[in-house]
């Protein structure tokens, strides 16, 4: 904080030649960013070191029940090797702490993730890999497209508060915003598949075509079925930068350099684009670099509703069998590449804000 | 304050919205049991899955319960976690938050650093992979785990609002009069902080009452209540959709989104108040002023010519 506060002071007073106030600028905000690091670091040593610490101070001992269920499971008494594996997840009784941690970070260094129970011996890295790619390829297009589609009308909204078109959609994605995602899938999934009969009902691609990547009819199935649930996640992600792009619009369009272009005459177009809402949509493109880390966590429920095989309906499937290895992966996951994003946008907000530059 | 904030009519009809579904949690019930005589969960073998009817005005589910009984009494079941969790949330918000804005230094420091270890972890995933462990928990369990996750968001914002309050003149002046820092905080500092943290309590007990719905329909919510994201969890897993039951799933999401827009409602009228530049114009006013200004320039013409 005294080092902000520091370069804040310095940075106005020592504008004597434009290269030292340049390099102090940057230097600046390449101390910010390290600080930032520094703390995300902390957060993420904090999150996998409590994923370590959770099932050891849970009550009974969750790696017995594991050992257990896969005895059950296969019919055989788990070799030697399996248990150890269980033992550096779950906590062993009879070794002390400090040395399972280590044993801990070793095994994740290495990407062992462990053998998923549901699924005996498939390793939770597979499973993992396997999903992984659905879920990116889904939400992430659809993010970025619910993200364009609701800037541009956020931004032609808050252009002239209480038009025909604000007072029309303001209610109604006041009310959309308000509806918990999973369920509003439901409805579209019961209207557009079910009563309609317009879409797949469940699945991400045909399973009569056989899966290969360079088969045409393969992608196209994969569009079809894909369909449904994708446009229900851009209807759902819309509505909420829809509303935050209109309200800082609307404080934007009543700023002095606005009317300023306004009062020059420039065409309304221009002002709107280049004017108002360049500068009203700082506060989206952070929201959008965090969307995007929040891709595998955000809608997970929205999958196990359309059955689509990405993270959300392994975890699903992972919760309903008690398969606290895949549990876990997925919680690294979605915790790993939340703080990553959330690097990313206070980079970019570093990056895109001058303001930024002075606070250090 | 409060006056004004209730001539807002977006903040009228929220409220009264809220105050509806909190008044059918407390007392439906105990009308739908008692004096209508219909449980939630007796089983009407002659209706299965029945279409709203005279008799079952919601319909019944697929095992023939009835869906409006379920319902009153799923809304206890959500309001309950929604409350408890909301009432949690506010209190470790409010705690931390004024504190550290309240005491700056070190205590601040590492509160500070405390909220953002919060606020950057996606509490989500947390919640999930707690329930996960401590599966078929009870409600309370459910309400005291989303309640922990939910405050640090509030918190920051109490703590930029204390730390203005501090230094305030009023605050200041009473200090010089030697008031003792708990007297400072409850009768300086907590007063203009009502509005704030009953806006606060409302979004935290939707928060709640949406996270709880979700836990429940990933299977790991609370065992042993009917809640609307029971309901909705059941009519999937009992594929209501492709049977084409609308009438079981749709009418507990309804209730959510309806509580849901309640408080964003209120929020939106609070935020109309403290920030005039967020409020709509009004169509009419805005065409009687033109008009007005037509009529002038007619008139300034007029005497010029």
């Amino acid at each position: 904080m005294s080092e902000a506060l520091v370069t804040a002071g310095t940075a106005p007073g020592g504008a004597r030649t434009g290269g030292r106030v340049t390099r102090r600028l940057v230097a600046g905000r390449l101390r910010y960013l390290l600080r930032r690091l520094g703390f995300y670091l902390f957060t993420g040593w904090a999150a996998i070191t409590m994923n370590f610490v959770l099932p050891r101070f849970m009550p009974g001992d969750p790696g017995d029940a594991l050992l257990r269920g896969m005895q059950r499971q296969t019919g055989q008494v788990p070799t030697p090797e399996q248990i150890a594996a269980v033992r550096t997840f779950y906590g062993d009784p009879t070794h002390n702490l400090l040395a399972q941690y280590g044993r801990y970070w070793w095994d994740l260094a290495h990407l062992r993730l462990g053998t998923s129970l549901s699924q005996y011996p498939t390793p939770v890295s597979h499973l993992v890999g396997d999903a992984l790619p659905w879920t990116m390829v889904l939400v992430g297009a659809t993010t970025l497209l619910a993200w364009v589609l609701g800037t541009l009308l956020g931004a032609y909204m808050g252009w002239k508060p209480g038009n025909r078109f604000d007072s029309v959609f303001a209610p109604v994605t006041t009310f959309v915003h308000a509806i918990p995602p999973f369920w509003l899938s439901l409805l579209a999934l019961y209207v557009f598949g079910f009563v309609l009969g317009w879409f797949p009902l469940s699945g991400g691609y045909d399973p009569s075509v056989p899966f290969r990547l360079n088969n045409v009819w393969f992608l196209l199935s994969v569009l079809k079925y894909g369909a449904l649930p994708a446009m229900t996640l851009i209807f759902i992600g819309f509505n909420g930068w829809l509303f935050s792009m209109r309200n800082v619009m609307v404080t934007t369009v009543s700023e002095d350099y606005v009317q300023l272009a306004r009062a020059k005459g420039l065409s309304p177009t221009r002002v709107l684009l280049k004017y108002a809402a360049r500068n009203a949509l700082l506060p989206n493109v952070t929201g959008l670099a965090l969307a995007i880390g929040g891709v595998i966590g955000g809608v997970l429920l929205t999958e196990i509703v359309f059955t689509y095989p990405g993270m959300g309906y392994l975890l699903f499937q992972a919760l309903q069998q008690h398969d606290f290895p895949v549990m876990q992966a997925i919680f690294l996951l979605i915790t790993l590449t939340a703080l990553a994003a959330n690097f990313i946008a206070d980079s970019l907000y570093a990056l895109l804000d001058p303001r930024t530059k002075e606070r250090g | 304050m409060i006056g004004g904030i209730l001539r807002s009519a977006k903040v009228r009809f929220g409220l009264a919205l809220f105050g509806f579904f909190v008044l059918v949690a407390v007392v439906g019930p105990w009308v739908t049991g008692s004096l209508w005589g219909v449980s939630a969960t007796a089983i009407d073998y002659h209706h299965l899955h029945a279409a709203p009817s005279a008799l079952h005005p919601f319909g019944t589910t697929g095992t023939g319960q009835d869906v409006l009984a379920q319902l009153v009494v799923g809304a206890r079941g959500s309001v309950a976690v929604g409350l408890s969790s909301g009432i949690l949330a506010t209190v470790l918000a409010a705690l931390v938050g004024v504190t550290a804005g309240f005491l700056g230094g070190r205590a601040d420091q590492v509160l500070t650093v405390l909220t953002n270890l919060f606020i950057t972890m996606p509490s989500f995933a947390v919640i999930l992979i707690v329930a996960g462990y401590v599966q078929g928990a009870s409600w309370l369990v459910i309400a005291f785990l989303i309640g922990i996750f939910e405050w640090p968001g509030g918190a920051r914002y109490l703590r930029a609002q204390t730390l203005m309050l501090r230094n305030h003149d009023s605050t200041v002046a009473a200090r010089m009069l030697g008031e003792n820092r708990r007297r400072l905080i409850v009768a300086e500092v907590m007063p203009h902080l009502t509005g704030i943290i009953s806006a606060m309590f409302l979004r935290a007990v939707v928060a709640g009452i949406f996270a709880e719905a979700a836990l429940d329909f990933l299977g790991i919510g609370s065992a042993d209540t009917i809640s609307w994201g029971t309901m909705i969890s059941v009519a999937q897993d009992q594929n209501a959709i492709v049977r084409g039951y609308w009438w079981w799933f749709a009418p507990p999401g309804l209730c959510i989104a309806l509580i849901g827009t309640a408080t964003a409602l209120v929020n939106f009228g609070l935020d109309e108040i403290t920030n005039p530049r967020l409020r709509t114009a009004n169509p009419a006013a805005v065409r009687r002023f033109e008009r007005a200004a037509r009529r002038r320039a007619r008139t300034v013409r007029e005497v010029a010519a």
